[in-house]
């Protein structure tokens, strides 16, 4: 399948790269990873006029420890998160998550700021981003995850900003990330993430609404002495879920309670 | 507007002018004439356009050609050399690690990436590594079978200097 016909630049800087898609409008998209956006593009799900390849620019792909925060170049591949030692030492839970989005192939060129900015509610980097209030700089401000998954697909990203950087509280408690799917590569049916932190429990869940959810009733059950079965009961509140081929919305929801449970349970 | 591409392909210089939409695999098929690399489901799934962009695993479906713009890129062709097949190669025949042999290019060169990492892989770890692959005649277990035998060659052929190279980064 061929992609309707684009105008493509590449761009060597940040700056250039913004001046690029002020200059195409609305209708451009930054290229990253490419492996969410090319499929759509095949499909003719997505029809961009314009591609800013930011590939080129030297400086995005980085894992740098800032005190007690790690803070991950947008451009990032997710291979290279999966065995970052920092990674592993810091924020294991998302070495752990990058190691298990899609396979090899995907790995080697996927990138964390293009899993951002996608928003897809699959997406698994976006749920770990939430439930540990993780913050988006782009070339313009810093925007807080819990502000910046408005839905599905949309961000308050503006046509011509771009994320250049992530950025993650260390957190190297008891922690499990558990992708519910059919075949190792798949999207997330859905996916249940658990983390101790600071003395509590964050506790997030992909997949079963337009944007990563929080399961905070989990979390205060939790916290006030719940055992793991009971708090993930809580694990479907307040969720409406859409079905599609794989689950229905009551599965769905079905799903985020038991492997609520069991992200707690394994968490280590 | 077309843009110019230039690459390495199994060691030689490539340049063309393509359309910023052409897939680096129909660029491969089409353009350079190399057929080696097959287009399986066409959606990112099933790893059969896998090639080595600078050493690394990638589907060549899910990447443009002009984003190939002074890479390194092998592919199935590159694999054999004056005239002997590349250990993989020797190893998914001597294993019957192929039936129809559609999905065959693409499982090598991931296989050839995987022991590029990972030399001598556990049984888990190269089904783990080829998770990105699908083949329909469901031969998998000749599939591992070939890269257990082929890792054991090369790995052979490591502790004789004279013996050939394992696969690196650009092929060649």
């Amino acid at each position: 399948m061929i992609p309707a016909a684009f105008e493509y630049a590449r761009a060597s800087s940040v700056e250039e790269a913004s001046k690029l898609l002020k200059t195409y409008g609305e209708d451009a998209k930054v290229l990253a990873g490419g492996h969410s956006l090319i499929p759509l593009m095949r499909l003719r799900l997505a029809q961009p006029k314009a591609l800013v390849d930011i590939n080129g620019i030297k400086d995005l792909d980085y894992i740098k420890e800032d005190g007690s925060k790690l803070r991950f170049g947008a451009l990032t591949r997710h291979v290279t998160i999966e065995h970052s030692a920092v990674v592993k030492q810091k924020l294991p839970i998302l070495a752990e998550v990058a190691s298990e989005i899609g396979d090899n192939q995907v790995r080697n060129m996927g990138t964390i700021g293009g899993v951002v900015a996608h928003a897809d509610a699959a997406g698994d980097y976006p749920t770990i981003a939430l439930m540990l209030d993780a913050e988006i700089v782009t070339n313009r401000r810093t925007i807080a995850a819990k502000d910046f998954f408005k839905d599905i697909f949309t961000t308050p990203l503006a046509a011509d900003e771009i994320v250049i950087e992530v950025v993650f509280p260390v957190a190297n408690g008891p922690h499990k990330y558990i992708k519910f799917r059919r075949r190792l590569f798949d999207w997330a049916i859905v996916g249940a993430a658990a983390q101790k932190m600071n003395g509590g429990w964050r506790i997030g869940l992909t997949n079963v609404g337009p944007t990563p959810v929080r399961a905070k009733a989990v979390e205060e059950a939790l916290h006030t002495g719940a055992k793991p079965e009971e708090a993930a009961q809580h694990a479907s509140d307040g969720l409406n879920p859409s079905g599609d081929l794989r689950a229905s919305p009551e599965y769905k929801k079905h799903l985020a309670r038991v492997l609520t449970k069991r992200a707690i349970e394994q968490a280590e | 507007m077309k843009h110019k591409v230039s690459t390495t392909v199994n060691g030689t210089r490539r340049e063309h002018e393509v359309e910023s939409r052409l897939l680096l695999v129909h660029y491969l098929r089409d353009v350079v004439g190399l057929t080696g690399t097959h287009i399986g489901c066409d959606t990112s799934q099933c790893g059969a356009c896998t090639i080595l962009v600078d050493g690394k695993a990638v589907m060549s479906c899910t990447m443009f050609a002009v984003q190939a713009e002074g890479k390194q890129l092998t592919t199935i062709e590159g694999m054999a050399k004056d005239g002997e097949l590349h250990p993989l190669q020797q190893a998914f025949w001597d294993e019957h690690g192929l039936q129809c042999g559609y999905c065959t290019p693409g499982f090598i060169m991931a296989a050839a990436y995987l022991l590029s990492q990972n030399p001598n892989p556990t049984e888990d770890e190269i089904r783990r590594g080829l998770e990105g692959n699908l083949c329909r005649c469901t031969g998998y277990v000749n599939i591992i079978k070939s890269v257990q035998s082929a890792a054991k060659t090369m790995g052979g052929a490591k502790a004789k200097p004279a013996g050939r190279p394992a696969v690196t980064a650009g092929g060649e």
